[in-house]
């Protein structure tokens, strides 16, 4: 009786102040939404379609599965975020949340996503989000994240998905169509980030990431993000060239497409001296635009069409 | 077992507690609906049709 007394006494009980606010910030918000808005896209472009009640869910079960997944993140990276000035407030480095709590609330959220979308909605999709919580919260956070300056390009597979899984729970198959979609988030990644990592690059350094920037340098880096750019460029107006979409979205794309090589040609032509680094902020600033932009013209396009569609029957 | 060896709650901690007890609550009751509604979607309103 008395070790286990004793065993209490060293043990420092903490109650939780975590309020559901903080489990939420755990869910990464602002990345949600954008897997949302991409996973939507998908439901929306895919040929046929499904119940509007399954179609909410399969959104609702995306979403929670890339918040898990976000939760399993913060878990691991607590120590890094706790010394860059970019994620010092999240829930687990400032204290809110514990690691113990944080681990149990991604792992619980992702089994519970993943076998509601297999349950009510199809079981290729829930494969597809299963694979997508692995890819982010082992593969990319537990091993490419600190081991190679090409972290985020394969990591971006990642978040490049939701319009796949959004395709396969309507469909219940992957078409070319969908990986054009997966392409144009996953080459948008990397110039997207690198933007980011040149002008917080002391960041990543402090914290002991091996971002492009600190690894290959800040010219390497500039010429890396010119040739994602010339990448991506083609292969955002592709779904119109492959007859995916009308002429509207082609425009659209190709607007797009130029504004980011000319953002991008900007940051190349940054002279080394320039430590305010303003080209990088605007192509990172125009890059969120961008992919917002492109996924919203896909979506006009699909409705548009499909409005028209129905018109003419 | 005397009071001394209970863990008095701040208010801080109490607000906390109610705050994450309501959000299960309602994520559960949502779950329930959600389950319920899909249900028929899937299987359509026969479902409800069974001798019993």
């Amino acid at each position: 009786m008395a070790l286990v007394h004793n065993r209490f006494e060293e043990q420092t009980i903490r109650m939780s102040e975590a309020t559901a606010g903080d489990f939420f910030a755990l869910l990464k918000p602002r990345v949600m939404s954008l897997v949302v808005f991409t996973a939507f896209v998908g439901m929306v472009a895919a040929p046929v379609s499904i119940n509007p009640f399954l179609a909410v869910v399969a959104i609702l079960a995306i979403a929670i599965g890339a918040g898990a997944s976000g939760a399993l993140n913060m878990w691991y990276d607590a120590d890094i975020d706790a010394v860059m000035t970019r994620t010092v407030n999240r829930p687990v480095p400032s204290g809110k949340v514990t690691p113990h709590e944080a681990l149990t609330f991604g792992l619980v959220l992702s089994v519970l996503s993943v076998m509601t979308l297999g349950v009510l909605v199809n079981w290729l999709s829930a494969a597809l989000l299963a694979f997508t919580i692995f890819f982010y919260a082992v593969i990319y956070t537990m091993w490419l994240k600190r081991w190679t300056p090409q972290n985020i390009v394969i990591g971006g597979a990642a978040g490049a998905l939701p319009p796949m899984i959004g395709w396969a729970a309507v469909t219940g198959s992957v078409s070319l169509e969908s990986v054009v979609l997966f392409l144009i988030t996953f080459l948008w990644t990397p110039p997207h980030f690198w933007a980011l990592a040149l002008f917080k690059s002391e960041d990543y350094a402090r914290a002991g990431i091996p971002m492009m920037p600190n690894v290959a340098g800040e010219a390497s880096t500039r010429r890396q993000i010119f040739a994602y750019s010339l990448l991506l460029a083609p292969v955002g107006v592709a779904p119109w060239l492959l007859g995916y979409t009308t002429i509207g979205y082609g425009v659209v794309s190709l607007a797009l497409g130029i504004g980011f090589v000319w953002y991008a040609w900007k940051v190349l032509r940054m002279p080394d001296s320039d430590r305010v680094m303003k080209p990088a902020k605007a192509l990172f600033g125009y890059s969120l635009l961008y992919l917002f932009v492109i996924f919203a013209a896909y979506l006009a396009d699909s409705v548009i069409e499909r409005v028209f569609a129905l018109g003419g029957a | 077992m005397s009071n001394d060896d209970l863990v008095t709650l701040t208010d801080k901690q109490k607000k906390a507690r109610r705050s994450r007890n309501v959000a299960i609550g309602l994520a559960l009751a949502a779950l329930v609906i959600i389950f319920y509604l899909a249900t028929i979607a899937k299987f359509g309103p026969a479902i409800l049709d069974r001798s019993l």
